[in-house]
């Protein structure tokens, strides 16, 4: 079955059994390795991508359903190869990860929170990242590093598109 | 040790996690990401029962289906094959990657399905038919312990893989002239470290070159030694890529028998084969199950709360096969008494098989049971004696003076200093104030109590514990490597040979090797060579790399540093002692020759070089375990080279009418000498503590009366969230250990030690008021709610056998 997909800003068709997972079809079909596999029951969120901005659990998507909609995986947040978002930079700023295997999920589901939030509490970040299990870090520095995140965008001088669902609060 | 801290340029400064960069771009190299031309997929189709035989396999259905390859049974894998290593002297309890003639647990793999796709290979294992004929089974341990329940194995002649009992110490003289003594029993449920992503594993074997590769998501010490073994041919012919990510293991990632399977297809059929466990393959059949314990314990102490002597009796359900089970009831022995001069113990190993699913090492190796039913000993003689909980460990405690300590079981501890870590902790917290707190949340209708707990952590890995419970073992040492390399253009490239599954050791090796050469590490390259290019290396168990991989590092970047040291002083014609090295250079009084100069000396001007000098600069070394060397005398041994402490403090509350466990505060001492990387420690330190709070309140595999898993996915086998894991603050402190090169010692297992026994107390002392207590874990909300619950209606508490 033939499907049309927007991946990262780019037109990819591909022909797919209408069984086959979104999940398996960004790393089978495109070779977007960085969408990992954990539960495949939509509990993990170790395969979390951006569909039309909102986090979604590919192992729970037929990549036909997900035919005509915007998907971000993590390949499309670095700027440039070899640069990293200001999201991906304070992961390692406050080592917000060990082995790496649920980060790519984890910062997506970051990146989606701060794209509608400037100053997000710490049970904002628990809210957001709570469907994303990490089993080495106990979240602590993943925590801190949304925080730290989310004060540098806040002085950045990036648009951010939405800002809507939440009042914006000042930094402390 | 060698390293002045106080000069420390790179150690245990504020620098970032090197393997980060790649992770957070989606860029891990993990092995599912591993492209094999021609690759084919696996399949498992397990046993429905937890004990049958098997009558008979058909799998003509499934190999009519267009697209698959092979249909694999256990009778004929186990004849191309040999039995997977045991390290027990139980050569009865013959184990397999798939069941050979019965299958022993519900779950066990029976069949394997090859296809062209993964989805391919699941379809066809529905057309497999297997005729079973059930057969007796047991899935408790004390059930098992009888002489008269179904033997898993009847070859063996009983269920018990291990009955041994040590006395060290006049422990009957003790107990004989202790003036009180309790006894009691806590539990540790069946629960593992369950990493997000399973095992996998994809082989090829090339005829042409008698080679053998294999890609794994491996933590497992020797594992090329054990695939040539199983699968009969040399150890040369197995070539292990070491370059894979792993995606957490915490120990259980040793699929021996997932990658003895997937050889022996590659081998079979001539094209690469891989298998990547689903979730269910991983928790049902996957043997990455931990410790599941009985304890029963005896304490003679006084009224003063001096605890004199214990005497233990540890009860494991192995589950099927051997496995690592039994040793990891032989680790704890390395630090039986814990953080406290006690001066006898009685220690009763024992492991029996069952129809449960095989356990696999687990975080701490078996210690953070241990320190849950020490640390409950502990909180009974205090509320026996009337004493506070923190004045009886203080007065137990081994002094700061007293280290090196000697422990009866063998073991000498190298430092530590809990009497201070305790006193900074509570500074910290206000500990009396923390109190007022649990009495206000307490008289506004809250159940309300305060946990702690302390514990060691020991660390820098040897297997002592095998020869301790296998005389026909002679290991005495579990050394680990580094080689360095500085090329012709003075670029150093580190080789480390093992893989890594989030520890950081790629920032370690460069911190270390950029500390002793006075380089920037960030200029260092580190890579993983293949198996075959590696040196000795027992992988990343037991917290050993901070130890033994840095120790290898610091130890072969001393010798390049020396070789540069004689070639700058042979330039100078004069002594080596009259010259001195500095940020790559060296210099006498009058004159210097910078990094780049010395290295072309080495590399390119041979009549520069001293007299018998090895052109060019490289250097490896490989490391002994500090303080190992010997075989067990007696029933002692030393196990473990260093011990880091940790102290827990929790205040939690409890609504009644919910009976949800809310932590309020959580503080951990830690003092795991020097500290290398900050980030790493503090990561493992929260990271374990989150897992031993899984543990703890929620993480359990049950099994229901018909032997069938009833927790195998992510809906019932509940993983703490960011929602459950509270926000941590960590006191540090630091006593160096004397048996390593900066003073640094093992944190892979850090928090997860303490937590579960921390957290149990702190149970405990909330619903104390109502009369009842937990005496196993996990303690889950239900079992709080209803014993709550029963306790307001007068009821007496059911208690876990």
């Amino acid at each position: 079955m033939k499907v049309d997909l927007r991946i990262n800003g780019v037109n990819r068709v591909a022909d797919v059994e209408p069984r086959k997972t979104l999940l398996d079809v960004l790393r089978e079909n495109f070779l977007l390795n960085g969408t990992h596999a954990g539960c495949e029951h939509g509990v993990c969120g170790a395969c979390t991508v951006l569909v039309d901005g909102e986090p979604v659990r590919s192992c729970l998507m037929f990549a036909v359903q997900a035919d005509g909609y915007e998907i971000t995986t993590i390949e499309g947040l670095a700027p440039a190869p070899g640069e990293l978002s200001v999201i991906q930079d304070a992961f390692c700023e406050t080592h917000g990860l060990q082995c790496g295997y649920c980060t790519p999920g984890m910062i997506l589901a970051a990146h989606a929170l701060l794209q509608n939030t400037l100053a997000p509490t710490r049970e904002d970040i628990a809210e957001a990242i709570s469907g994303n299990i990490c089993r080495c870090t106990g979240y602590g520095q993943i925590i801190e590093a949304v925080q730290f995140a989310a004060d540098r965008l806040r002085v950045a001088n990036t648009p951010r598109p939405i800002l809507t669902e939440k009042p914006v609060v000042e930094a402390k | 040790m060698s390293a002045d801290p106080a000069t420390f340029r790179f150690v245990s400064t504020n620098r970032r996690v090197r393997e980060d960069r790649r992770f957070v771009a989606g860029q891990g190299h993990f092995v599912a990401d591993v492209a094999l031309e021609g690759l084919l997929h696996v399949a498992i189709l397990p046993s429905q029962h937890p004990a049958a035989r098997i009558v008979s396999i058909d799998a003509s259905a499934a190999l009519a289906m267009p697209g698959v390859h092979y249909v694999l049974s256990g009778d004929e894998l186990a004849a191309a094959t040999d039995p997977l290593m045991n390290g027990l002297d139980t050569p009865n309890v013959r184990r397999y990657p798939l069941a050979v003639g019965q299958t022993r647990y519900a779950g066990e793999w029976v069949v394997a399905v090859v296809a062209e796709t993964r989805a391919l290979a699941e379809d066809a294992t529905e057309k497999v038919r297997v005729i079973y004929e059930p057969l007796p089974f047991v899935m408790n341990a004390e059930e098992a312990l009888k002489p008269d329940s179904p033997p898993v194995h009847p070859a063996h002649g009983s269920n018990v893989l291990l009955d041994r009992t040590f006395v060290w110490g006049e422990v009957d003289k003790h107990f004989a002239e202790s003036p009180r003594e309790l006894s009691f029993r806590v539990t540790w449920g069946r629960s593992s470290t369950v990493p997000i992503e399973t095992f996998g594993v994809a082989a090829s074997w090339d005829p042409w070159r008698d080679m053998l590769d294999v890609w794994a998501s491996i933590q497992m010490p020797k594992y090329p030694d054990q695939i040539a073994r199983a699968l009969r041919i040399p150890a040369n012919n197995v070539r292990v890529h070491q370059d894979v990510d792993v995606g957490g293991s915490y120990g259980v990632k040793r699929g021996i028998k997932q990658t003895v399977l997937v050889a022996h297809l590659a081998r079979r059929l001539g094209r690469p084969v891989r298998l990547i466990e689903d979730r269910l393959e991983n928790m049902r059949g996957g043997d990455a199950h931990g410790p599941e314990r009985i304890f029963d314990i005896d304490v003679a102490f006084n009224d003063d709360g001096i605890v004199k002597s214990m005497k233990i009796r540890a009860l494991d359900n192995a589950g099927a096969y051997a496995g690592r089970a039994p040793f990891q009831l032989g680790k704890p022995i390395g630090a039986i008494v814990g953080p406290y001069r006690i001066e006898s113990v009685q220690y009763r190993a024992q492991s029996v098989t069952s129809n449960k699913a095989v356990q696999e090492a687990v975080r701490g190796f078996g210690q953070a049971p241990t320190n849950y039913a020490i640390e409950t000993a502990i909180d009974k003689v205090a509320a026996a004696t009337g004493l506070a909980r923190i004045e009886v460990r203080r007065r137990n405690f081994i002094r700061k003076d007293q280290f090196p300590y000697l422990i009866p079981s063998g073991s000498t501890y190298d430092s530590g200093d809990y009497h201070t870590v305790v006193d900074k902790v509570f500074a910290h917290i206000d500990f009396a104030s923390m109190e007022k707190e649990r009495d206000r949340l307490r008289a506004s209708g809250l159940l309300a109590g305060i946990g702690i707990a302390a514990c060691l952590e020991p660390s820098g890995a040897n297997s002592s514990f095998e020869p301790l419970l296998n005389e026909k073992n002679t290991t005495t040492t579990w050394m680990d490597s580094c080689r360095i390399v500085i090329d012709a253009l003075g670029f150093v490239t580190v080789t480390i040979h093992n893989t890594s599954s989030g520890q950081g050791h790629e920032t370690l090796v460069a911190t270390v090797v950029g500390e002793v050469l006075q380089i920037e590490p960030d200029l260092i390259r580190v890579i993983r060579p293949d198996s075959l290019a590696c040196l000795p290396s027992n992988s990343p168990v037991g917290s050993r790399m901070a130890i033994m991989l840095g120790g290898a590092a610091f130890h072969a970047a001393q010798k390049l540093k020396t070789k540069l040291t004689r070639i700058g002083a042979h330039q100078f014609a004069v002594a080596e002692d009259k010259v001195a090295y500095a940020n790559g250079s060296v210099a006498s009084t009058d004159k210097q020759l910078a990094w780049i100069e010395l290295v072309t000396i080495a590399h390119r001007q041979y009549h520069m070089l001293p007299e018998g000098t090895e052109p060019g600069l490289e250097s490896t070394h490989v490391m002994q375990v500090p303080t190992g060397g010997t075989l067990p005398k007696d029933g002692r041994v030393q196990m473990y080279p260093c011990h880091s402490f940790e102290f827990h403090v929790v205040l939690m509350a409890i609504d009644p009418a919910l009976g949800k466990p809310d932590i309020r505060r959580y503080v951990i001492g830690h003092d795991c000498g020097t500290v290398i990387n900050p980030h790493i420690v503090k990561g493992m330190t929260l990271g374990g503590l989150a897992h031993g709070l899984g543990a703890a309140l929620l993480e359990e595999f049950v099994y229901d009366d018909e032997g069938h898993l009833m927790t195998q996915s992510f809906m019932d086998y509940l993983l703490p969230s960011a929602h459950e894991v509270p926000e941590v603050e960590i006191v540090h402190h630091c006593t160096p250990s004397p048996f390593t090169v900066f003073g640094q010692k093992g944190s892979g297992e850090s928090g997860y030690l303490g937590a579960p026994a921390a957290i149990s107390a702190a149970v405990n002392d909330c619903v104390s008021p109502l009369g009842i207590s937990f005496n196993k874990l996990p303690i889950r909300i239900s079992a709080i709610g209803d014993a709550i619950a029963d306790a307001q209606q007068g009821k007496p508490q059911e208690q876990a056998k």
